[in-house]
Parts: structure tokens; sequence; C-alpha cells
């Protein structure tokens, strides 16, 4: 486990490295970044294959940072930061993959992209609330810096929702760690320690709300969620991915491990109204892709759909509900990356339109065959067809929600034929719609997909297909992190 | 004899303002500017260091009953900061160009800097009084420094009108503690108002020695002269205004209100105030939050911006010298004194780091302007756009600046805010103070928005068309890169310097 940290470490100095070189040379700038985002995947994948399952929580590292407020430098995985550990490392590679045609500023982009990678690497892999603070913080500048340099539509104004949310979110964090520390007599930020701490009831009614909403804004729990489909939009390609397919975790990974473990009370005074609002967030997130009329918005908010899910699986406190919502953490993650890589990417950049009912008349499956495929898997996975991962996980969000609460899960199910019905929708109107062998008014040359762009696409489907049709691995590891004791409190709480 | 050899590093300071004057009167006067503000900047830079290390070899505790003079570990490294402030002041000074009696500014710059060094020594109210004056009178005429520019001016005459008034308020409040108590040392007037009724008459002298320290805090309602100071003064000034100045003044505030009103503290927990001096630094820190962040916002002058900035910070800086007002029920544990003395001393360090770590930002930051003002003549967000594409180094010490200001880790104003908020959050019972600690989670929170702005320039907005690489003198570059990396280390590990500071505040028992 001594090579996790080396995840961050690697990231930040491929940071350093691309910072002293010469501004023009783009070509060893994007070769620089893959080999250091290569590098992190397989660290992470090594430490995967290297825990033994059961072994709960795994120390890295852990060193007095600044004694004297017991703070420690201290890294350290389970299996749910090993799963989401192993998604940053998938999305950082195919995001660069999907992200070689940066030519403005090339050098500049991947220090940006590389510094949120480190930072969300650190996040996952924090033990010290501290510590896990710094990291959070720290990715949110990057992501300022990439919508609004490289982004498109109403970039600067995407850019600036996304970070001052942020740091509200993360200012509301802030003030919850910093009571929860004084209360608990000032001694430790050790997560683990802290947990064992009985935080007074009446403190942990207020403190629950706000540590779990200011991180779940970043999850976009809803009616926090705005930044998402603006922030999606406006960010270029690969900011999206990460965007979607791993920030967006960062939200639901904090309020899972911080604000859920610390306050056990909290979280059953409070559990039923963050459902309704997660079950809220599913059908209006599903409801609102489906009149869209912008490819991109309609990704956007079928995030927030399926981030619900997540939210609702944390929830439910049944074994189930729980993996089902690490699980659909990881899924989401990639699925997600794959229909934004296909919309930003594959699309956008040769068409330079967004719009479904201009894409409409473009005959796009005779002219972007392998694009049409691939946005075609990605939304059966997307819908939640058998065979894909979202299946295996929504489906034990929804197990796990009819337990807890039966109502909510029909309403959730009703999201999922919503989500159904956009998916059709949009994959008829952007590839769909022409008649085959007639051409079409736009009869632009589209340059065809390029190598990176097909393996990218190819690593994505793959690993869907694969955590789909055999998710034994996958669901032993996240449902081993529920076992250690910080985790396995949630579980006896409803039970008592 | 033995005040002499105590007051050695103030000497030292003075020996090299007049050597600076007289070199640059005898030898320099026909000589390009900008080769004797090279020359004075070196010489006042070597007596600096000359101090800091005969500061660094002395430190054993001494306190004379007269309180005129006191030396231990706490006050000799202040006194090292103010220095180094001093150094960083002169080394951006060589940069800018806005008048011709450089010994002169740099006797100024010095003799200001003695002032604060006796400030920070001084328990006496008559020696604090007089030293204040020194620092005050020397950064009057700094300001006034640019006789080319008429806001430069405009900035002195309100800055010393301002000074002056809240100077004379000050004083009536200490001779109105000297009536009621007979005394002049800090301790002793504690002691004599000990154990006594609350006097009304004490509480308006409190509030007018607070009203005195306000104005050089620069904290809401005493805050007007700051934005027109800090954008019409010379940079190097306005820089050692919003820095050496600043850590000096609360440094000063905290003891007085820590040593000499103890007794008084009053109570600033929601819906359970009484009167004392926590109460009305709390409300004072309300506002400098609320209104230094919302107004700075508005602000299309990089300066301006940052002198809302600076007010804002006063605001948290006040919630490090409120948690030294803790008062008995507060205590955990069931060493009472214990646990008290260790939160007082939490919250001397935290206000130490915080001020240290704010000073050295905010003077990079200025060393930045400073830069771009000399070159393009204009300091509003314009003359910043795009400098990423023409000054790539000077664009990212600019971006840990301003994320420091805006407390993003791992830069040390992170750290110093956590710090700050978390000590002033346990020196009440029951999170007591939280009400003052979400203003200002939620005000910093705001901060990013304008930092951002800065920033959006620099590094989203497209550089105007023709305008070339910028290139500036190398002693400046260093130093501004040293001030970021400064900020940059102090956050990853501030445990380098939180360490010393824990320590050297124990040993002076605080």
């Amino acid at each position: 486990m001594t090579v996790l940290p080396w995840t961050i470490y690697t990231s930040f100095l491929g940071v350093v490295a691309l910072m002293l070189l010469p501004s023009n040379s783009a070509k060893a700038a994007k070769v620089i970044a893959l080999g250091t985002s290569i590098t992190g995947l397989v660290l992470a994948l090594g430490a995967v294959l290297e825990y033994k399952i059961g072994s709960g929580i795994v120390t890295a590292c852990k060193l007095p940072w600044i004694p004297a407020l017991g703070i420690d430098y201290y890294l350290g995985a389970d299996g749910i930061s090993l799963t989401l550990v192993l998604l940053t490392g998938i999305a950082a590679v195919v995001g660069i993959l999907f992200s070689w045609n940066v030519e403005h500023r090339t050098k500049e982009f991947f220090a940006f992209y590389l510094a949120l990678i480190g930072g969300v690497y650190g996040v996952f892999l924090s033990f010290d609330l501290f510590l896990l603070f710094v990291f959070y913080e720290l990715a949110i500048i990057p992501k300022y810096f990439l919508i609004a340099i490289w982004g498109s539509t109403h970039r600067e104004y995407g850019a600036m929702k996304l970070a001052l949310y942020s740091f509200v979110g993360s200012a509301m964090v802030l003030i919850g760690l910093i009571a929860a520390y004084v209360v608990a007599g000032a001694q430790t930020f050790n997560l683990i320690e802290l947990a064992k701490y009985p935080f007074p009831e009446s403190f942990q009614k207020w403190a629950f709300p706000l540590v779990f909403v200011g991180f779940a804004v970043l999850a976009g729990l809803w009616p926090l969620h705005t930044w998402a489909p603006t922030g999606h939009v406006a960010a270029p390609t690969a900011a999206s991915m990460l965007l979607a397919g791993v920030v967006m975790k960062l939200g639901a990974y904090g309020a899972l491990r911080v604000a859920m473990t610390l306050f056990p009370l909290g979280l059953a005074a409070w559990r039923e109204a963050i459902a309704v609002l997660a079950v809220i967030g599913i059908v209006y997130g599903a409801m609102v892709a489906l009149v869209q009329k912008d490819f991109k918005f309609v990704i956007g908010y079928s995030s927030v759909s399926h981030m619900g899910f997540v939210l609702l699986g944390l929830m439910t406190l049944t074994s189930i509900g729980l993996s089902g919502a690490v699980l659909q953490m990881f899924s989401h993650g990639i699925i997600a990356g794959l229909l934004f890589g296909v919309v930003g990417r594959m699309v956008y950049d040769r068409t330079h339109t967004r719009e479904l009912s201009e894409l409409q008349t473009m005959n796009l499956n005779t002219a972007m065959p392998f694009a049409a495929v691939t946005f075609v898997v990605a939304g059966l996975a997307s819908m939640g067809l058998p065979g894909f991962s979202g299946f295996v996980a929504e489906l034990q969000v929804l197990i796990g929600a009819w337990r807890a609460f039966p109502a909510l899960a029909m309403l959730a199910g009703l999201g999922i034929l919503v989500g159904v019905a956009y998916t059709i929708r949009t994959i008829q109107k952007s590839f769909f719609a022409g008649q085959s062998g007639q051409m079409t008014k736009s009869e632009i040359t589209i340059e065809p997909i390029s190598v990176p762009e097909r393996v990218g696409a190819a690593i994505l489907m793959a690993v869907t297909l694969f955590v789909g049709l055999y998710p034994a691995p996958l669901l032993n590891l996240i449902k081993s992190g529920f076992d250690s004791q910080l985790m396995s409190n949630l579980l006896k709480g409803v039970a008592s | 004899m033995e005040l002499l050899i105590l007051a050695v590093p103030e000497t030292l300071v003075v020996a090299t303002a007049f050597i600076v004057l007289l070199v640059d009167m005898m030898e320099m006067r026909r000589k390009p500017v900008r080769a004797r503000m090279l020359v004075a900047a070196v010489i006042s830079c070597v007596g600096c260091l000359v101090s800091i290390y005969w500061l660094s070899q002395t430190g054993v505790p001494t306190t004379p009953p007269d309180g005129m003079l006191i030396v231990n570990p706490v006050t000799q490294m202040v006194k090292q900061l103010i220095l180094l402030l001093t150094i960083f002041t002169a080394l951006i000074s060589i940069e800018s160009n806005f008048t011709d009696h450089v010994g002169e500014y740099f006797l100024l710059l010095l003799l200001a800097t003695v002032g604060m060094m006796f400030l920070v020594s001084s328990e006496n109210v008559l020696m604090i009084f007089v030293a204040l004056e020194l620092l005050s009178l020397s950064l009057y005429i700094m300001t006034a420094f640019n006789k080319q520019n008429i806001k430069s001016a405009e900035a002195a005459l309100k800055y010393f009108l301002f000074g002056g008034m809240s100077a004379a308020v000050m004083l009536f409040g200490l001779s109105l503690i000297y009536g009621l108590s007979g005394e002049i040392v800090l301790p002793r007037i504690a002691d004599k108002l000990k154990g006594q009724p609350l006097d009304p008459l004490l509480m308006v002298a409190m509030v007018m020695v607070v009203t005195g320290f306000g104005f050089k805090i620069a904290a809401v309602p005493f805050h007007l002269w700051t934005p027109d100071a800090y954008q019409g003064a010379p940079t190097p000034s306005a820089a050692f205004i919003a820095s050496g100045s600043k850590v000096a003044s609360f440094f000063i505030l905290a003891k007085v209100m820590m040593v000499g009103f103890a007794g008084v503290e009053g109570s600033g927990v929601w819906r359970n105030f009484s009167e004392g001096w926590v109460p009305v630094l709390a409300i004072m820190a309300v506002l400098s939050m609320v209104l230094g962040n919302l107004a700075a916002i508005a602000q299309r002058s990089v300066r301006r911006l940052l002198a809302y900035s600076a007010i804002a910070h006063a605001g948290y800086m006040l919630l490090g010298v409120i948690s030294l007002g803790i008062l008995k029920e507060a205590a955990s544990g069931p060493d009472v004194a214990a646990s008290m003395t260790a939160v007082k001393q939490n919250g001397m360090a935290s206000l130490l780091y915080y001020v240290a770590t704010y000073a050295l930002t905010t003077i990079g930051a200025f060393g930045v302007v400073s830069v771009v003002q000399e070159r393009s003549g204009e300091e509003r967000f314009p003359a910043f756009a795009g400098l990423s594409r023409r000054a790539p180094v000077l664009s990212f010490c600019m971006m840990i600046f301003m994320l420091s200001l805006a407390g993003i880790p791992p830069l040390a104003g992170f750290f110093g805010k956590f710090y700050l908020f978390a000590t002033a959050l346990s020196s009440a019972k029951s999170l007591g103070l939280l009400w003052l600690i979400v203003f200002a989670i939620l005000m910093s929170a705001v901060s990013l928005y304008y930092y951002l702005q800065v920033l959006k320039q620099i590094y989203v907005a497209p550089p105007p068309a023709g305008v070339s690489t910028l290139q500036f003198n190398l002693l400046s570059r260093v130093a501004i890169l040293l001030l970021a990396l400064a900020v940059l280390v102090l956050g990853c590990a501030p445990n380098l310097v939180l360490s010393r500071i824990l320590a050297a505040v124990k040993t002076a028992s605080l």
C-alpha cells in the first residue's frame, strides 16, 4: 500500500514538470501528462490488486504534520477509497486521450488538469479530516481555470458559478469540521478517532446537515445542483468528463466518509428529508433532460439524475443500498465520461454545434459510425440496461431503497423510465434522424475519429461492460469497505 | 546601561537610517535614481539583517518595572518579522520610480521600522503612544512622497487627518485610564482595576483606546482612509502600511487588551453579551468582514481591492484578539488555569501566524502590482489582462498570493484562517462564538469571487496586442519569488514556524 500515495505525488510532479517546460512544446506536454496519468492508473490498479479483502482500512502513510493541533499526514485506503481511486485513474487517462487535440496553451491545460487529478486522489486517500479538506479545496481552483480558459458556452459564468458553489459548500463543511473538532476537545483530526467521540445529539442535529449538504453540493444534490449543468456545458471535454466522472464523486464521498460517519444521530434525524431530495433530483433531472435542446445539457441533467441514485443509496443505510451507491459512483463516472467524450470531443469539436435540432440534419451516423456506436453503447449503459455497470448499481440502490422507503423507491423507478425516454430521444435526434443514403444540406467534411479517441472510448466501454457482466470483484471490494469499524457503524445505527 | 543593551537592535536600525541618508546625500546625488535606490535598499537590507541576527542571539525575558522596553522571545520574533518586512519593502522599492529624495525615503522607512520595534516592546502606555506616533508620522510622509501625483497628496492628507484624530481620541482614552488607575504600565493598570465594580468611565476609556487602534489596523468603522491611502501612496509605502504597520499594531492591540484590560473582557457569546472589550471587538470584526468583503467585489483597481481585502482580513485577525479574552467558564478540563493559558497561548500563536503570513502575502501582492504599474502606468484590471502570457513566473506568484489571501489550501492563508477560527471557537463555552466563525467563513467564501476576478484578468483575459514580455529588476524578482515560496512552504509545512511561535509564546509566559 505504500505505493498508493504516489498517485498523488506523481500527479503533482507532473504539474511541476509541465510548468518547467518551454511554452511551445505542446507535444511534450501531452506526453508528460499521459505518462503521469498512466503511472497513476497503474499504481491504483496495483494497489487494488494488492489489497486483501477484509483487511479494513490500510494505512499507507501516517506522520505527525501539525502536532500542536493534532493534525496528521494520514493517508490510507479501504475498499471504498480504492474503488474511487481506480475510477480516478481510469478517468484521468481517458480524459487526456480525449483532449489530445488541445492546442491552445496546451502546457497550462495539462498542468491544471493534473493538479485537479492530484487533489482528487488526495481526497479519496485521506483519513485525517484536515488533510482531506486541504485536498478537497485544492481541487476547486484548477476546475475554475480549466473551464474559464478552455471552455465554450458562457465559460466564465459557468466557471465562476462552479467555483463559488464549491467554495460555499466547502465553507459549510469547514464550519462543521471546526465545530466538531472543538466539541470533541480539540485533540485530533484523525477521522477514525473523531468518529468514536459521542457528539451530543443537539449538536449533531445541526452539524450533520451542514456538513452533509456542504459536500453534497458537489454531488449535485437538488436544489443545489444548478452549477452542474452550466458547469458541464461550459467545460472543455476533458474537464466535463472529470467533473461528472470524478468531481461529483468527491462530494458524495465526503458526505459518506465524513458527515455520515461522524454524526450518526444527525443522520438518523435527517435521513428521510435527504432521501426525498435525492429522489426529487432523480426525477427532476430526468424530466429536465427530456426537454433540452442542447446535446450537452441533456448529459448534464442526466448526471444530476444519476447522482440522485448515489445519494438515495447512501440514505438507505442498508448494506445493499450503500454498496450500490458506491458502485453507482464508479459506474456513473465511467458512463458519464463516455457520454461527455462523445458529445464534447467527437461531435462538438467536429460539427461546432450541440443543438439537437441542427445535429438532426447532419446524418451523423453515416458520417461518424464509431461515434454513433459508442454513443448507443453509452446510452444503453446509462439507461440501466442489464449487462452494463449502471444496471447492477441502480438495481442495488433500488432494492435497498425498497426496504427503507418503498414509496420513494417507486418514484425513483419512475426516474429510470424517464431516463430511458430521454436517452432514446437523444440518440435518435443526434445520430439517427437523417434518412440513410440521403445527403443532407450540411455536407461538411468531418475528420475521422482519431486513434486516441478510439482507445479512450474502448477503455470506458470495456470497463462498463466488464463490471456489468462480472460485478463480483468490484462489489466485494466495495462491500469490504463497509466492514471496517468506521463504516460498519452506519449499518448498526439503523438496526438499533 | 542595561536598557541600552536591550535597545541595540533598534539602535542598529537608527544608525542604518542615518548611514543611508549620509551615503545618499554625499556620494550618490549625481547618480541616476535607479542606482541610488539600489544602493540605499542594499544598505537598509544589510542593517536590518544585522539587527535580525542580533535579535536571534538575544531574547532572555527581561521585564523592567517601568515597562519601557520589554524583551522576551515573542517580542524578538515579532521584531524579526517586522525587519524582514522592511527588507522586502526596500527590495520592491527598487522597482518603483517616484521620487528624487531617495535617502530621505529610506530614512523614513527605517524610522517607521524603529517605531514599530519600540511599539512591540513596550508595556508602558506613554511609550506605546510615542512609538505609535513615530510610526504614524513616518508613514504619513511616506504616503505623500510621490510629489508628481496629486492622488498621493490626497491619500496622505486623508491618512493624516484620520490618524491625527484617532491618535487624539486614543490619548484621551489613555489619560482617562491613568486617571482611574494612577498607573501607566499595563499589568499594574490591570491590577489596580481588578476587583472594582465596572466603571462607565472605564468603558468609555476602553472604547477610545480601541478607536485609536482600530484606525491603525483599518477595522470598520475606522477604515475610511484605507482605500485612498492604498491607492494613492507610492507602492512600497502602501505595502509597508499594509504589512509592517499591521503586524505591529495587531500585536500591541492584543497586548493592551489582554494585559491592560484583563478583567474587563466581557462576553461576546451570542444572545449572552456582557460589556467589555470582547463584544466591542466582535462587532468591529463582523463589520470589517462584511463591509470589506462586499465592498471589494465592486473594485476595479487592484490596489483598492487589496485595501478592502485588508479591511476584511483585519476582521479575521480581530477574532484572534478576541480569543485572548477567554473567560473562566469557557475553560474545560480539571485544571482551569492551565486550560485558559493554553487557549491564550494558542490565540496569540494563531494571531501571530496569521499576521505574519498575511503581511508576507500582501507585500508580495503589492510587489507584483508595483511591477505592473511601473511598466504600464496603470493598476486597474485592464493593466493585468493576459499577464500570464507576458510574465508567467510573476503571474504564478500573484496566483499564489491571491489564493492565499482567499484561504485556499495548501497556502499559508488557509492554515492561518483555520487555526485562527478554531482557536477563537474554543475560547467560549459551548461554541458561544460560533456566530462569529460562521460570519468569517462565509465571508471568506465571498472573498474568493474578487480574488478570482484578478486572476481571471491575469490568466483568462487575452493580452493587449503588441505588448512584449515584461522585464524587471533581478532583486525585485528574487524578492517576489522568495515571498511566493514562503507562502507556499508555510502553508504546506506550518509546523516549521508554528512550533517556534508556540515555544516562544510559552517561554514568554503569556
